[in-house]
């Protein structure tokens, strides 16, 4: 027998008793093993009941995010060698429902999306699926927002965030992130459009710059910076609405 | 049963699914039109793509090039109308994914920027940086949420096509978190649910890709076509097969064997590191054969050097290569060569369809890497696939909402008795826990080693009727699967179950399809026939379900303007 290192995971299951415990498994140490390698590992072949998410395995999907000893991680990128020797707890990630053991469920999230209006929006509607050329964007253009469009929507940022964790109608790290990426866009002309639900009550005045977030995305999107950016177009557009008198 | 009425469901949530389900809002929005997807769409493997989406765009380039490449590319196996139409969408759909906000890379004046891809005889790859594959599918999936009208299924998996005499009147499926089975009823369903690539253990695949549509369509009646070309893209890292672009060597990285030495100088002279998947593989191979290979704990395997590009065009053209080698190699690409051999990465077969996603079934279409036009042949060139996804995604949803119109919907009570036949199948073959002994990982892991050793880059005759045996036998040990668990919520050894059942049941049709060509073409290749064999095998094959095993019938290749001629680069 080799080495072994032992899995603390949270188990909950709405068709049993729905009760959340926490189960026990010893499995084989392997050095280069990620934590889902080892979740796999014990479905499997010692409990094939375990539920969880997962899919690409090479973290881009944004399935497999959940608390890895306290800390949302994405658990294809997270290997046993950073914790062995010690034990490893594995919950679902916090501040959403659970489905089922280490599945929860981000509908809330999703809606949220959709909210922020993440697409292209363009005064002459004909515009957006006018495919006869490019619009031209430069270099220095695309530098604006680039960052922003590399959240996977792994919702580790929902679950780190203290702001979202108390007042579940926060949009959120990764929504108003989005929101900000297309109004920086300049292709986008829906600033106007976006800045209704953004500058909300639920939008980013409701961030208490914790920075949570920016710590724990898996993509260095920094949403945190993308609020705060936010809040400052926001309060110019209302200084100037005020000296204007126009909305 | 619950009965949902559609008019259109759009099984698949990846680049082809969503741009169908844009396709069909955006020109008929009356239309009662669903994506049902197994995942949330933004997880699907349309996601890990990398390299980039060819397209002609420049000056120096035109629609014949393009064809041109990809015809040879595929061995002479493509059907040239399909690809012409092909290459002249494809001009179209990269200039309207931008106006979606794709974040093509850009020229210094602006415009979007290509770079050189393997068997391309011009520089006509778009891409943003090295993830274009997940901007893709982003960029598609943000542009889908505008359409109120577009219902979303997520986390359904479906079941069963229900066809009622040659006419498809829609989907039996599970919504997995209530682990409910309904009738989702529909006039046109169109697969777009990818390829077959967990069937090998080193794959660059996701977890998810199952061949789901292929099984569902073959069940149903619907022939599926050229399964036995699977394609091994050069660059798998090692231990884990993940994909590492194409773009290292379009952006100029080299390959070296222990010698120190760049071995492709011996097999494609005038390409290099930039031939065709195929080749590129099979030269690795035969350097690993050779003695020339690297060993390790994790096998033998040779360098693709980027270390020359230095640090700065790698951040930029290639960042993504550089974070997983850190995440899962730790190494970095900057300092060290990275250790790669190929990996299994796309089907090229999927099922039968015509240029506008048709399929033999009224009502029931295909697009995607699940669809075969088609436009491969027996090996897809890189960066075309991104592409077809637009296109085909793109025609398969023009061509459903020109039929919906004009068909009538399946009768409720038919809908009813199909869909029960079919609950009856599931509950006997899935559903009956504790009766059973074999272990679906188990069975998975015999597959997969199965594929990979006999089914690989390199074919034999004995080799593959021993594959055909072993999977026969896997098909049996099926029957008596064992399944835990009976809870509903999210019972994932059930879905994994049905997965491994289509796996199961396109596998046979691989390898029996790989044995009957006794010919190499493209990414088929035979030990025993080494060479291309137009006389006897210048023909797509056609698989059908039939109670007595799987059956083979040819298809003609189309031609137009491209003669087969001995493919060299």
């Amino acid at each position: 027998m080799g080495e072994e290192i032992t899995l603390n995971i949270t188990r909950y299951n709405p068709d049993k008793d729905g009760k959340y415990t926490t189960q026990r498994y010893s499995i084989p140490y392997k050095n280069d093993w990620s934590i889902l390698d080892a979740l796999n590992y014990v479905k499997a072949e010692l409990d094939g009941s375990l539920t969880y998410r997962w899919s690409c395995r090479m973290a881009v999907c944004g399935s497999c995010g959940m608390m890895v000893n306290g800390t949302p991680r994405l658990t294809c990128s997270t290997y046993l060698n950073e914790f062995y020797p010690k034990e490893i707890t594995i919950e679902p990630l916090a501040n959403f429902p659970v489905i089922r053991d280490l599945v929860v469920d981000i509908n809330d999230f999703m809606a949220k999306l959709k909210s922020a209006k993440p697409w292209i929006i363009r005064k002459n509607k004909r515009d957006e699926d006018d495919t006869s050329k490019e619009y031209l964007q430069t270099t220095g253009q695309m530098d604006k927002y680039y960052q922003q469009t590399l959240c996977i929507n792994c919702t580790l940022c929902y679950a780190a965030c203290p702001v979202y964790g108390l007042h579940p109608d926060f949009l959120g790290p990764a929504v108003i992130a989005l929101g900000h990426r297309y109004n920086k866009d300049s292709r986008d002309e829906g600033k106007a459009d976006r800045r209704e639900v953004l500058a909300s009550e639920h939008g980013v005045w409701k961030c208490t710059v914790v920075g949570d977030c920016t710590e724990v995305c898996p993509k260095h999107v920094d949403p945190s910076a993308a609020i705060q950016r936010t809040k400052v177009d926001s309060a110019i557009n209302w200084f100037f609405s005020f000296l204007t008198g126009r909305k | 049963m619950d009965v949902i009425n559609h008019d259109i469901l759009i099984v698949g949530g990846g680049g082809a699914g969503l741009r169908a389900a844009i396709e069909i809002s955006k020109s008929n929005p009356s239309l009662k039109t669903a994506v049902v997807s197994k995942v949330y769409p933004m997880r699907s493997h349309t996601v890990a793509a990398e390299g980039g989406s060819a397209a002609v765009l420049k000056e120096d380039d035109n629609h014949d090039l393009h064809a041109y490449d990809t015809v040879k590319g595929s061995d002479f196996l493509a059907d040239q109308d399909a690809v012409e139409v092909f290459v002249r969408d494809a001009t179209r759909e990269v200039v309207q994914i931008e106006r979606w906000g794709c974040p093509w890379n850009r020229e210094e004046d602006g415009r979007i920027a290509t770079r050189w891809f393997g068997g391309m005889s011009r520089k006509r790859t778009l891409h943003a940086a090295d993830k274009t594959g997940f901007h893709l599918l982003h960029a598609l999936f943000q542009t889908s949420l505008k359409y109120d009208t577009l219902m979303r299924y997520d986390e359904w998996f479906v079941a069963a096509l229900l066809v009622d005499e040659g006419k498809l009147g829609g989907v039996l499926a599970l919504d997995t978190r209530r682990g409910v089975f309904s009738i989702l009823a529909a006039k046109a369903v169109i697969l777009c649910t990818g390829g077959v690539g967990r069937m090998y253990a080193f794959t660059s695949n996701a977890g998810i890709k199952t061949g789901d549509g292929a099984a569902l369509a073959y069940r149903a009646g619907a022939p599926i076509k050229d399964m036995e070309f699977i394609q091994f893209h050069p660059s798998g890292l090692l231990r884990t097969g993940i994909l590492i672009t194409e773009a290292s060597r379009g952006e100029g990285g080299y390959l070296y064997n222990k010698d120190g030495k760049r071995f492709m100088e011996n097999y494609a002279p005038s390409k290099m590191e930039l031939a065709p998947r195929d080749i590129v593989s099979r030269s690795i191979i035969e350097e690993v054969l050779a003695g020339r290979g690297f060993e390790g704990p994790y096998g033998s395997y040779v360098q693709l050097d980027l270390r020359h590009l230095g640090e700065a065009k790698i951040m930029e053209k290639l960042p993504m290569v550089r974070e997983l080698c850190l995440d899962f190699a730790g190494m970095d690409p900057v300092y060290e060569p990275i250790p790669i051999r190929p990996t299994m990465h796309y089907t090229m077969g999927g099922v039968h369809t015509d240029k506008d996603g048709k399929t033999p079934i009224a009502g029931l279409y295909a697009a995607g890497e699940g669809g075969c036009v088609s436009i491969h042949g027996a090996n897809r060139l890189g960066s075309n696939s991104l592409t077809e996804l637009l296109v085909f995604g793109a025609r398969a949803g023009r061509s459903a909402a020109e039929y919906v119109p004009i068909s009538k919907p399946c009768s409720s009570e038919r809908l009813q008795s199909l869909a029960k036949r079919e609950m009856d199948i599931i509950q006997k073959r899935y559903m009956q826990p504790g009766n059973g002994k074999e272990k679906a990982g188990a069975i998975l892991a015999d597959l997969r080693k199965t594929m990979d050793e006999k089914v690989g880059i390199y074919r034999t005759d004995d080799g593959l009727k021993d594959a055909v045996q072993i999977i026969q036998r896997l098909k049996e040990r099926f029957t008596g699967i064992r399944i835990t668990q009976q809870s509903k919520v999210f019972n994932t050894e059930l879905t994994g179950a049905m997965e491994l059942d289509n796996m199961l049941e396109i596998a046979h049709v691989i390898a029996m399809n790989a044995r009957i060509r006794k010919e190499s073409r493209g990414g088929h290749a035979r030990k025993d026939f080494p060479k291309r064999d137009d006389e006897q095998f210048l023909h797509h094959s056609l698989v059908f379900k039939t109670p007595e095993g799987p059956k083979r019938e040819t298809f003609p290749v189309t031609i137009t303007k491209w003669k087969p001629e001995e493919r060299k680069y």
